[in-house]
């Protein structure tokens, strides 16, 4: 077994040279090229972390303007709605009023046409009395001979009339 | 057994051969020859300073390569968060070299190199070099324990609600336990890897014998021991990283124990 049989004469050599290849590796790889390496990874994940925070942050954003456009659109709405209940209620009384004035002159109208049937109905009507009575003058003189006078003949007629 | 007679030796890969005529470099009276194993420490080390290096680009949306290496440190630091806690982060340097060095020497031990005459050597079988990442992690342990909690520290070698007359019983346990614990933490990693590649070299050694004893040899041994063999380098390649990650769990655990007592 050499590692027993050269020991005595390679033992030294073999520590010597460990201690020199062991301490460079040390000083170069472990001391001067590890922290860099570590400090690198460290950075990627604190950017990384960043990052993430950057967009939750983004997000949240979003949603808070999402939850006041949102806010601002219902208002809106609301407002449009109550314009539009305005209009439909204004237009709704212009109509009435509209109405009603039509109604008004209608019914005026209506009572105007009434009141000249009645005159020319009572017009007719004395009309009719008149000729019945001078009628019944003439037929009375004809037949009778006896000649009324035009005050009897019409209450005569008035009374017939009356009677039916 | 004779010598002409093609052989193969499953320890000879342990071998360390000083290089380049470097055998009798010293330093204050100490051998420091650049061996085979120091060799393969340097490749190691120049391959993982490569791969760590690809991962720098810094780009906010990583490629493969710099996804690959945040893959490993993300892994070392959750490992260090969940055993440890926040006060482990400023450890993932030194246990991200650990499992990373252990990592690449046991992968590039196990490259097939040899098919073009490179011989990869794994220095991680040597427990000469895993005592000695043992004891720097345990070393770091007792440095921090010491440091945060003064003579406190010694308060890890008695559970919570131990019976008075049962702690001069358990405290010479628990002292045990804790003071062999480099020694497990470098056994594991020198018995693992060298297990592994002792095996591969006696079954490989099985193939090359019974294919040359005859065609009924081959068949019968040659053929169902490179099978084997086929099976036992991707277990191989998950006990290299295995055993990375159990040399750092265990370190971080053990500075766990040092962070936090109990």
């Amino acid at each position: 077994m050499p590692q027993i049989a050269q020991l005595a004469e390679t033992y030294s050599s073999q520590v010597f040279w460990l201690l020199v290849f062991f301490g460079i590796v040390f000083v170069f790889v472990g001391r001067g090229m590890v922290p860099k390496v570590m400090d690198t990874v460290a950075q990627r994940d604190q950017q990384i972390a960043s990052d993430l925070a950057a967009a939750t942050a983004a997000r949240a954003k979003a949603d808070e303007e999402e939850e006041a456009w949102r806010v601002r659109e219902n208002e809106n709405r609301a407002a449009a709605q109550a314009i539009v209940a305005e209009a439909k209620a204004d237009a709704a009384a212009s109509n009435e009023k509209t109405l009603s004035a039509a109604q008004e002159r209608l019914d005026a109208k209506l009572a105007q046409a009434e009141q000249d049937i009645a005159a020319a109905r009572t017009s007719a009507l004395a009309e009719v009395e008149t000729v019945a009575a001078e009628a019944a003058q003439d037929i009375v003189q004809r037949l009778a001979g006896v000649s009324v006078t035009a005050a009897t003949a019409k209450s005569a007629v008035k009374k017939a009339m009356i009677h039916g | 057994m004779a010598a002409e007679v093609a052989k193969v030796d499953p320890m000879h890969q342990f071998t360390i051969a000083p290089l380049g005529g470097s055998a009798n470099w010293e330093l204050a009276g100490f051998n420091i020859a650049f061996t085979n194993s120091a060799l393969w420490m340097a490749i190691a080390t120049v391959v993982l300073i490569i791969f760590v290096a690809g991962g720098l680009k810094r780009e906010l949306v990583p490629g493969r390569w710099q996804m690959s290496v945040e893959f490993f440190t993300g892994f070392i630091d959750d490992m260090l968060e969940a055993n440890v806690g926040k006060a482990g982060r400023k450890y993932v340097p030194y246990i991200f070299s650990l499992f990373m060095f252990i990592l690449f020497a046991n992968i590039l031990g196990l490259m097939p190199l040899g098919v073009v005459g490179v011989h990869p050597f794994t220095f991680t079988s040597h427990f000469t070099v895993t005592g000695v990442l043992a004891i720097i992690s345990f070393a770091i342990v007792l440095v921090v324990g010491f440091w945060k909690h003064g003579l406190h520290f010694f308060s890890l070698f008695i559970p919570s609600g131990t019976p008075l007359p049962m702690i001069p019983i358990i405290f010479p346990i628990e002292l045990i336990s804790f003071l062999v614990r480099p020694f497990s933490l470098g056994l594991r990693l020198f018995v693992a890897m060298m297990a592994g590649h002792v095996l591969l070299e006696v079954l490989s050694s099985f193939v090359i014998d019974g294919t040359n004893a005859g065609a009924g040899f081959a068949a019968l041994v040659g053929i169902p021991s490179f099978i084997l063999m086929v099976g036992i380098c991707a277990l191989e390649i998950l006990v290299a990283g295995i055993q990375a990650y159990v040399f750092a769990l265990l370190t971080s655990l053990y500075i766990n124990d040092a962070e936090n007592l109990h």
